[in-house]
């Protein structure tokens, strides 16, 4: 049975498609406006803003706490915030009337600690969304997840389970995972901090590839000569604001806050 | 600082500075598995001795009569066993059918996010969990009718299956205990990872949560099942016709000799322990092994 909302919200829900057809590629893919966000007393997020388009790749660094994190799960509703907003593809993401599904449909989300399911083998927890989510054909879908874990550079171990890959292997089936429902946009949280540093590469060469071929990628990272090297913009935070950004080019020589500096001369 | 002596020590001291010494704990720790842990740490010579060593103690004890006490329960050990034993074993297979299925739905009511639904189950747990079981045997037998009447059809209720009924209440709260720890020992992120990929909450309980909680779940409630077998001679005091009630009326058929106690008795306990001690050890293998995958 195959929900039509589920192929094409667009299409069917009479809240989104005025906003959802409004949007044009040429808008910002992701808009981030004034965002505050707080746990209890906590204020996390002080007002951030910033505008990511399509085919971009956008990298946040910034110290421990900064809340980062927080910002990039509030982009796929895994929190919620009190002010501002934020659209995905014109759709606002923390509408009292989100359809979640949707907007999760279009935004994948790779984590630090790889998260994956421990009882599954690699092939299963790539294939299991598209089936048991979105209802499409198992087989269709078994060829697109063997497809997808090639890509990744992970064939041959398609039958084995979580607890018998390395990190590395473990964080290339995330990303898998993540491909398998087709989104539009990635999330990465950290991907790398939890890897030894042989394996970071076999992770970050997988995003490149991705960035290339232009998928729209929202990073946090620590690795400054990745970010360097494949981010369009870069946005530094600090206790909950964005206090510098720019391409990496005049990021990373001529940044102009001092906290921006002390950060990089510690880093780099 | 070696002039200064503490009371009880003789040993000069190597320093004035207080020493916590690592506090040990000897024997089984004492858990939720306490009883599988003791009756499995029994290695199996013990079972063997113990089968040797109780007619002999019965020997040591009485002299006169202790053979005839022997023989009587030599003629009545196929009765015991297949009328009585065989009925326990069946009491703990219903109860423990019905206090699963029940326990598993109770388990996931006291996750559920309706907070009424959760206080409700929580509390019906709470009080099951720790109501003494023959307070529960009896409420039942006493609550439920002797019969009941079906389209006119009068159809009994015989007390066997009130107790089937009453052992399986404290099985189905501690069941649903286990359902919800297991339950809450997944990792959040397995939750989180799970609604990024748009799986709903009921769909990541089902397909993502439980499925990795099964293996969890099974040393207690084998652990359980083993208690409740050993509970089931409760039922004697309804009249249900198990072990024990048959063993006294066997005894009683057999003018009611003092040297008979410890056969029959001794009869009874043994092939509990024979019954629970493979399950025991099977519980014990199973946690080792569960307790370091996943
Ligand atoms: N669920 C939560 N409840 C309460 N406080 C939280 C929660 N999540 C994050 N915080 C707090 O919000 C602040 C920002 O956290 P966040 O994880 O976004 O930082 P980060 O920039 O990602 O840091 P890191 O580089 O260490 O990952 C921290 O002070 C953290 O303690
Ligand atoms: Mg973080």
């Amino acid at each position: 049975m195959t929900d039509p909302a589920l192929t094409d919200p667009a299409l069917t829900d009479p809240a989104l498609t005025d906003r959802a057809t409004a949007w044009t590629p040429d808008q910002p893919i992701v808009a981030i406006k004034d965002v505050h966000k707080s746990f209890g007393d906590l204020e996390v997020l002080k007002g951030v803003s910033l505008e990511v388009r399509k085919g971009e790749v956008v990298c946040i660094i910034g110290p421990s706490g900064s809340g980062k994190s927080t910002l990039i799960r509030c982009i796929n509703a895994l929190t919620d915030i009190q002010g501002g907003s934020i659209t995905v593809e014109g759709q606002e993401v923390h509408a009292k009337n989100l359809d979640k599904l949707a907007l999760r449909k279009k935004v994948g989300m790779v984590f630090q600690q790889y998260n994956l399911f421990p009882h599954k083998t690699a092939l299963q927890n790539v294939m299991m969304a598209p089936i048991k989510v979105l209802k499409e054909d198992r087989s269709e879908v078994e060829g697109r997840a063997r497809a997808l874990l090639r890509k990744v550079r992970l064939e041959g171990k398609e039958d084995s389970y979580p607890g018998e890959l390395s990190g590395g292997q473990q964080q290339r089936v995330a990303i898998a995972r993540s491909l398998a429902m087709r989104p539009d946009i990635m999330l990465f949280d950290e991907v790398t901090a939890a890897l030894d540093p042989e394996t970071v590469k076999e992770v970050l060469v997988t995003i490149k590839d991705l960035a290339r071929e232009g998928m729209t990628c929202i990073l946090v990272t620590h690795e400054m000569g990745f970010a360097r090297e494949i981010a369009d913009h870069i946005y530094f935070t600090d206790r909950g604001v964005i206090v510098e950004h720019g391409p990496p080019a005049t990021f990373f020589d001529q940044a102009s806050d001092p906290r921006t500096r002390e950060f990089l001369s510690q880093i780099l | 600082m070696a002039s200064r002596r503490f009371p009880g020590v003789d040993a000069p001291l190597r320093t004035d500075l207080p020493v916590l010494k690592p506090y040990r704990l000897s024997g089984p720790v004492h858990d939720e598995m306490y009883l599988v842990r003791w009756i499995a740490s029994a290695p199996p010579i013990y079972l063997a001795l113990a089968l040797a060593l109780w007619p002999a103690a019965a020997w040591a004890q009485g002299g006169y009569g202790v053979v005839d006490g022997f023989e009587a329960l030599a003629r009545w050990v196929p009765f015991l066993v297949t009328e009585g034993f065989l009925f326990n074993v069946l009491i703990s297979l219903f109860s423990m059918t019905i206090g699963t299925v029940a326990g598993l739905a109770l388990g996931l009511a006291q996750i559920s996010r309706n907070a009424a639904l959760r206080g409700a189950s929580w509390f019906v747990t709470q009080l099951f969990r720790n109501a003494p079981w023959l307070v529960l045997l009896f409420i039942v037998l006493l609550a439920f009718p002797f019969e009941i009447e079906i389209f006119g059809l009068l159809i009994p209720i015989p007390a066997w299956m009130k107790a089937v009924i009453g052992l399986s209440l404290p099985i189905m709260a501690n069941i649903s205990e286990i359902v919800r720890g297991a339950v809450n020992s997944v990792p959040s992120a397995q939750w989180e990872a799970a609604e990024s990929l748009s799986f709903t909450r009921t769909q990541t309980l089902w397909q993502i949560v439980l499925p990795q909680c099964v293996k969890r779940m099974i040393p207690p409630w084998m652990n359980w099942y083993a208690i409740l077998t050993m509970a089931t001679p409760l039922c004697s005091l309804l009249g249900v016709g198990e072990i024990i009630t048959l063993s006294r009326q066997a005894m009683e058929a057999e003018n009611n000799q003092p040297e008979l106690l410890l056969p029959f008795y001794g009869f009874a306990l043994v092939l509990f322990f024979a019954y629970c001690y493979p399950i025991a050890r099977l519980t014990i293998r199973l946690e080792r092994r569960y307790s370091v995958k996943l």
